[in-house]
Order: structure tokens, then sequence, then C-alpha cells
């Protein structure tokens, strides 16, 4: 039975640059008891479409141009404000992408749980607390009668969106909209949140509007799929069939954009270590037991680390977020002061190494990050960006800066004409190829690559590695490549070393980690990768 | 929370204390003294007067006699009220200074904030621009101009509320108290629209609406303890500006208040009565300072957290 039907359905959003579709006149329905996955890429309006069906996106400049969207026979897009908001958080809840601020900071979890039911269902607060109790403890959260007087803070990233799910169900919706409810998440979090939707979603036969960028995490979850692109479907039919055989190019380009597989060509090997890194540990002031706390005991971010990379390899460095993967990134580049242990960048120990000596060192070794939208001045242009290290560090002279920053736009996969253009004229794929320009223009021997493509969308992410990998055997680069996407360390790296809470937990060939795990961690994480095979049949 | 609030006071000393020294050098530099007056004195009657306040003593003497005099909390005698002391004088003229302030105070908050949350409701149409022009214009009207247009208007045209005074006649405390709160009305119209605006925009309001509440529960439950943080931080520094700065209402309306004295030691050069004031007001300045502090940890459960874990 068709739960929710929407026929052509236009959201534009008028801005000073013109109009925008955002959607472009979808239509699309939702059986009772149903997952039905919406995916595309950032943009692709997707979150517009869900958003605009409870009148949840900002107008101006948002405006719903045209369509019905039916639910129950009754059109929620030309309904009074006030009848649409009985149906919002009453019989079609909603998931967001962040848990982290999505939940209100200055309020208990049990106040902002408890008011749908105070709302909608007139139930008074101590029946609507025990029903909020019972919740938190279908949603799998420990000691659910004191917790819920705890406030957002007091909550891990992976237990607020539990809380979040707790909300949205709480005043038991006929439809259920997840939007990108795991994005934000570790894999192994976001394996249990999944099972856990999926679980509400039998025990309660609801709807389930799932809109995801990951065709991987929707394989293992949806009945059926709408692939969106530039505000219209371009495809929608059953899990299997858009896997096995989908219809649409641009399904087939997501499809093959999903890293997949290890590197083609096997490792050179290689037995000229560029970095040695011997018992590296840095420690934070713990500061979370306030600012004036006397015993400030000292967190280890990177504990006791000892790795090895050799000339011309990519090491892949995997680990959840908090498990110091990034603070080891950034002690090797001595961006953060280390507390003990040895740094030995060809020949010389990095650590406590004065700055005129570290100087000319710097220029050897260099580092991506992960935003390309927060890493880049925005006040300046692609040229100033790649000239200055040039310059600083004198590898180029004024007459020869130009030439010079046009062969590394070339080599980057950047337009010549887009010299003088500033960062946020570009897209997010674009910048981080600026940034990887800025990164090589040294002609350095190490890189640091710290989550390149985790903010990017997975066409680009696919484009950005490719280039990675050409750049690395062009230039003969060393890298160290820093993510939580053990698809995507797969694809690019040679070996591969797991991070658990600040220490070293498994390192090993690619495939040798992948086939046959050795450490409990590594094969918890392995096991959390959602894979577009585990479709169902 | 003790730890905090005492390091806080602790780090209130030093400032103090150039306070005092800067307020004790520049009324030496400043020309003329509290006995030179018009008709001539003999000298030795004016030896005699120094003698009497220590002021034939090296000025360093003085100096360090006066904070010792203040350690034991003693702000001296008044120059020009013989037989007064400053204590005296500030305790008689505060409270109706503080009454003051603290109409003022309520004046500035009902119409700021509730300006301030009306505007934000809906940015950038008339509902925004019409209380923020009226802001405006509060923030740039100084009350030396703005007390007399309200005693123009309110008190001789339309004979409604009395023009002077403080607690003699039915009403004349409505005045003054508009005429001081209104600058700071603004200031908080100004505040709570910044903050309020950044947190309508945050996501655990979508979160909010998604759950089908009232608007009017989304905005007084959900956005307003967060969008008035920034008017709580301004409240201590306020008060203490409304407190010092109370002495053009004061003259206007002749308020017996703690201001007039202030503008009057001034021009006597009533050397304590000045440094008593000046000390005494920045006193209360770090005072709610820290006031406002723990109340904006106290609003915010994150920070009232870790403040408690720390104790």
């Amino acid at each position: 039975m068709t739960l929710l039907s929407i026929e052509n359905l236009a959201v534009h959003f008028h801005t000073r640059a013109g109009q925008m579709r955002a959607v472009d006149g979808i239509s699309f329905s939702v059986d009772q008891g149903e997952i039905l996955a919406i995916v595309g890429e950032s943009g692709s309006g997707k979150s517009v479409a869900c958003y605009s069906l409870l009148n949840l996106i900002p107008q101006p400049p948002g405006k719903i141009e045209s369509g019905t969207a039916l639910f129950e026979g009754r059109d929620l897009l030309s309904m009074q404000p006030d009848i649409l908001r009985r149906i919002r958080g009453n019989e079609i809840g909603i998931i967001f992408q962040d848990p982290m601020t999505s939940l209100n900071p200055y309020l208990t979890v049990g106040e902002q749980l408890i008011e749908p039911l105070l709302y909608h269902r007139n139930l008074n607060r101590q029946q609507a607390l025990k029903r909020a109790v019972k919740m938190l403890d279908e949603v799998g959260i420990a000691d659910p009668e004191t917790r819920i007087h705890s406030y957002p803070h007091e909550f891990s990233g992976g237990m607020r969106q539990r809380v979040m799910i707790a909300m949205a169900m709480i005043a038991e919706p006929k439809l259920l909209i997840c939007d990108e409810p795991t994005t934000a998440l570790d894999v192994t979090i976001q394996a249990q949140i999944l099972s856990l939707i999926k679980a509400l979603q039998k025990r309660r036969n609801i709807a389930v509007i799932f809109i995801s960028h990951d065709l991987a995490v929707v394989a293992g979850l949806a009945d059926r799929v709408a692939v969106m692109k530039e505000g219209r479907i371009v495809e929608t039919g059953p899990v299997n069939d858009i896997f096995q055989k989908p219809r649409s190019d641009y399904t087939r380009t997501l499809l093959a954009s999903i890293p997949s597989g290890s590197k083609s060509h096997p490792p050179q090997p290689s037995d000229q270590p560029l970095l040695q890194i011997d018992r590296l540990t840095t420690c934070f002031a713990d500061n979370s037991g306030g600012w004036l706390s006397r015993q400030k005991a000292d967190k280890k971010a990177v504990n006791e680390v000892s790795l090895t990379i050799q000339r011309g390899e990519i090491l892949g460095l995997v680990g959840e977020s908090g498990s110091g993967k990034s603070t080891l990134g950034r002690s090797i580049l001595q961006l953060v002061p280390v507390t003990r242990g040895s740094v030995i960048f060809d020949g010389t120990d990095l650590v406590g190494l004065r700055q005129k000596r570290m100087t000319p060192l710097r220029r050897r070794m260099q580092m991506i990050f992960q935003d390309p939208y927060a890493s880049l001045n925005p006040r300046m242009t692609v040229f100033d960006c790649l000239a200055e290290p040039l310059l600083y560090h004198g590898l180029a002279t004024r007459k020869t800066v130009t030439a010079q920053v046009l062969a590394l736009m070339d080599d980057v996969g950047l337009a010549r004409t887009a010299i003088r253009k500033y960062p946020h004229e570009f897209s997010g794929g674009q910048r981080q190829r600026i940034a990887i320009g800025r990164a090589i223009a040294t002609k350095p021997e190490l890189i640091i690559a710290d989550e390149p493509v985790s903010a990017l969308d997975v066409t680009i992410q696919a484009q950005i590695l490719a280039l990675i990998l050409a750049l690395v055997e062009k230039h003969n680069l060393t890298m160290l490549f820093i993510s939580h996407d053990l698809s995507v360390v797969r694809y690019i790296a040679d070996r591969i070393a797991v991070m658990h809470r600040g220490e070293l937990v498994e390192m090993a060939e690619t495939e040798s980690l992948f086939v046959n795990p050795q450490h409990v961690y590594s094969r918890k994480l392995l096991s959390a990768i959602p894979t577009p095979t585990t479709a169902q049949t | 929370m003790l730890r905090f609030i005492l390091s806080r006071l602790l780090q209130a000393i030093p400032v103090l204390l150039v306070v005092i020294t800067v307020t004790f050098l520049l009324v030496r530099c400043a020309p003329g003294g509290p006995f030179s007056a018009e008709k001539a004195v003999p000298p030795e009657v004016v030896r005699a007067l120094e003698a009497q306040y220590r002021l034939d003593q090296p000025i360093w003497q003085q100096y360090l006699s006066y904070l010792g005099d203040l350690a034991q909390g003693e702000f001296g005698p008044s120059f020009r009220y013989p037989g007064r002391s400053v204590n005296e004088l500030i305790a008689g003229g505060l409270p109706i200074t503080a009454e003051l302030a603290f109409y003022a105070m309520l004046v500035a908050i009902l119409i700021g904030v509730c300006a301030g949350v009306i505007a934000a409701l809906r940015p950038n149409t008339p509902q925004d621009y019409l209380p923020m022009s009226a802001a405006m214009l509060g923030i740039c009207m100084p009350s030396f101009l703005m007390g007399p247009l309200l005693v123009l208007v309110f008190g001789i045209w339309l004979e409604w509320l009395p023009v002077s005074g403080w607690g003699e006649l039915a009403g004349d405390k409505v005045l003054p108290a508009i005429t001081l709160g209104t600058g700071y009305a603004a200031y908080i119209a100004r505040l709570s629209r910044g903050g309020m605006l950044e947190v309508m925009s945050q996501d655990y309001i979508r979160t909010a609406r998604a759950k089908g509440l009232p608007e009017r529960v989304v905005v007084l439950k959900h956005a307003l303890r967060g969008g008035l943080i920034p008017v709580v931080a301004f409240l201590g520094p306020a008060f203490a500006g409304l407190l010092s700065g109370s002495f053009v209402v004061e003259t206007i309306f002749q308020i017996p208040g703690l201001g007039r004295f202030y503008v009057q030691a001034a021009f006597n050069r009533d050397y304590t009565m000045i440094l008593g004031t000046t000390v005494f007001f920045a006193t209360l300045i770090v005072l709610f300072n820290l006031l406002a502090d723990i109340i904006a940890v106290w609003i915010n459960p994150k920070m009232r957290h870790q403040l408690s874990r720390s104790r």
C-alpha cells in the first residue's frame, strides 16, 4: 500500500546569483513497510526534496514551485502550516546527519525526547518520561533511567545518533526520513546504527526514506533505490537491479567510482627507508577536568608508535576518529610538540630540531588536508597559493614563477585559465587539486595526506585518488595516506597501518591485511565496512 | 566553581592597583587643589588644612598611606564635606543610584530583548529594520539629549509625569529610568538579535521544528537560552556602567545619587572622594563582570559540567 506519493515536486532557490533548481520535477512513492533509498552526490537535491515535504527548508530563498505529496491521501504541500505541524514528529519522523549539532545543547535529552509526546499525544510529563526511558532502552542506551537526565555533550556521536533515532521514533511515526544518518560517524558505529534502523523498521513495519551519498551503505539496507542527479531522479528500481543492471549512465559512473579492490601494480620492493619513527609519543593536556583542575592528566594521543616508510611507498594509516592518526601525521611534521621518541627523516631526527635547520627540511615534506574549503586562504588566488611556496623556498624567481605555476596546474589537472581565480570559484574537487598542487610545488619527497578525499563526492573522490596515484608515480613521492575509509586505503596504499586509541595495533601489506587481519580490532573494523556486494538477494 | 571565583577575585587585585595608581597620579596632575578657592585664604590656614589631610607629605608617602587605609576598607575623609568620610557619602548616595540603575536595567532588558527577538524572527524585513533602526537611534542619542526630550514631551507637553526629584512625587522615577535605560536597551536589542539569528540557524532548531513543536515553543524554549548568552555576558558590565554612568541622568533630574557626588568631587578636587568613588566603581565593575561570567556558565550545561568536575 502506498504511504507517500510524490508527483512532480519542484523546489527552487531564488538567490542574487539567480534561480537554482534544487529539485526539478521529481516523482516517487514509498510503500508501507518499505525502505526507499535516495542516492545522489552533494547538491543533487535529495535532502531538499525530503525537507520540503515537511516545510523544513528555509523560505525564502527556497520556494516550492509545484507538485503534490500525498501522505495517506492528504497533500503535505498544500496543507495549512498548523495541520502540517501536527504531522511532523508525529506521523513523519526525521533523523539528521550530524548528531553533534542536531540536539539542543541546553536541554537534557529527556526534555527533548518527550516533546513529541507532550505536543502530539497530550501525555503528561510523568507518562512521557516513562515512555522516553523505554525508547532509550530500545535504541540501545545503557542505564536509560540515569542517562535521560544527561545533556547531549555527555554522549558520544554514536550515542547521540541513537538519541536522535529515539526522538524521531517516540511518537510512533508511519514514515521515518533518515538524512545521511551515518555520514558523520565512524565505520563501526555506522554499522551499529544501520542495523538499529533496520531492526526498528522491521519491528514496527514502518516506511523509511534513507538519504545517502554512499551506495555501499544503501546496498545492505534498502528495498528500492532512487538515484538523483542535479535535481532529477535518473533511475529508480529494486536495489538489486540498481547494482546489477543499472540502466542510466550516471548510476554506472557512481558504481564505478566506489573504490574497490587494491592497487593494480604491486609495490616495487624498496629497502631505502625515508622515514623512521621510533616510539613516538604525543600527549595533550587533558582539559576535560576543567580549566582549573590541577591534576591535568596527560592524554596520550599517540602512544609509542614505531613505523618505517620506504621511499616510493604509499603507507595507508587507518583508524576511527580519536585514534590519533591525524596527530601522528602532524607529529611527524613537527606541527604539534612531540613528547617522546624520534622521527628520523632521511637520516635527520626532526624531534627538537631548531627552526633554522627545520625550514629547509620543510620543503621536502608537505601536507594535504581534509577540508579543501577550510585549508585554502579565501583571499589568495590560485597563482598566489601555488607561487608562495615556490618563492619562499627559493625554487622560482619572479621571472620563472608564472611558468612554474602553470606547469603545476597542468600537473594537477586545473585549467590554465583559472590562474587568477579565488578558491570560492571552484568546486570541492578542484579545490583539493589546488591543495595538492600546493603540496607538490616544492618537489617534496614525503607527503602526508590527512583524509584528502573524505569531504568529496564519490565520483570526485575517484578522480582525486587517480590523480594522487599518478603524481606519486610521476614524481616518485612517498606518502602517508591517512583515512578512516578502508576501501579508499585499500585502493591506494601499498601497506596499511591500523591505529586504535593512540596505538599502532597492526601493520601489514594491503592485501594480507584484508585477507587475513591479525588483530581483533582490525577484524572488527574490516567487518564493519559496507560493501555493494552485500546487497540482499 | 569556588576555585574559579577565587582566581578571578585574585586577578582583580592588580587591576584595581593599576586603577588606584593611575587615578591617584592623574588627580594630582590636575591644576588646582581642594583648598584653592576664589577668596583668599590665609597661607597658615591652608598649611594647617594640608597638614590635617597629610597633603604636606611627599606624594609617595601619601600614596602608601592611602593604600594602607584602603586595605582596611577606609576611603578617608572628604576634603570638601568636612567631618564626613567618603565611606559615608558613598553609602548615602549608593542606594539611590543602585535603585535607578536597577529600574534602568529592567527597562533595558525588557525593551532590548523583545525588540531583538522580534527582529531576529524575520531578518531583513520591516519587522527587523524597524526595531533595529530604533536601536541605532537609541545608541546614537546621548542621555543628556534623551532626558530633556523626554521631559519636554511627557513632563511639559503631556504633563503625564513629574520632571525631577526622586521618590517625592508618584512616577518621578519613570523618566530617569527610561532615559538611563534606553541606550542599554539598544545595545541589548542588537546583541539579542545577533545571538538569536545565530541560534535560529542551528541544526537543533531544525530538529525542534521537525518534531512538530509550535513556533512559540521553538523560539522560547529551544532558541532563547542560547540566543541570550551574549546578552547575559553584557549584563555585568552594563549594570556597572549604569551605576557609574548615572551622573548625567542624576544631574538632569536632580537626583541625589552617587553620580552627582562624583562629578562635584571632580570639580572640587576632592581627592579622596574622587579616588574613593573610582575605586568603588572599579570594584563594582570587576564584581559584576564576574557575576555575569558565573551566570553564563550556569546557563551553559557543558561549561557547568566542566566546572563542577574541577571542584
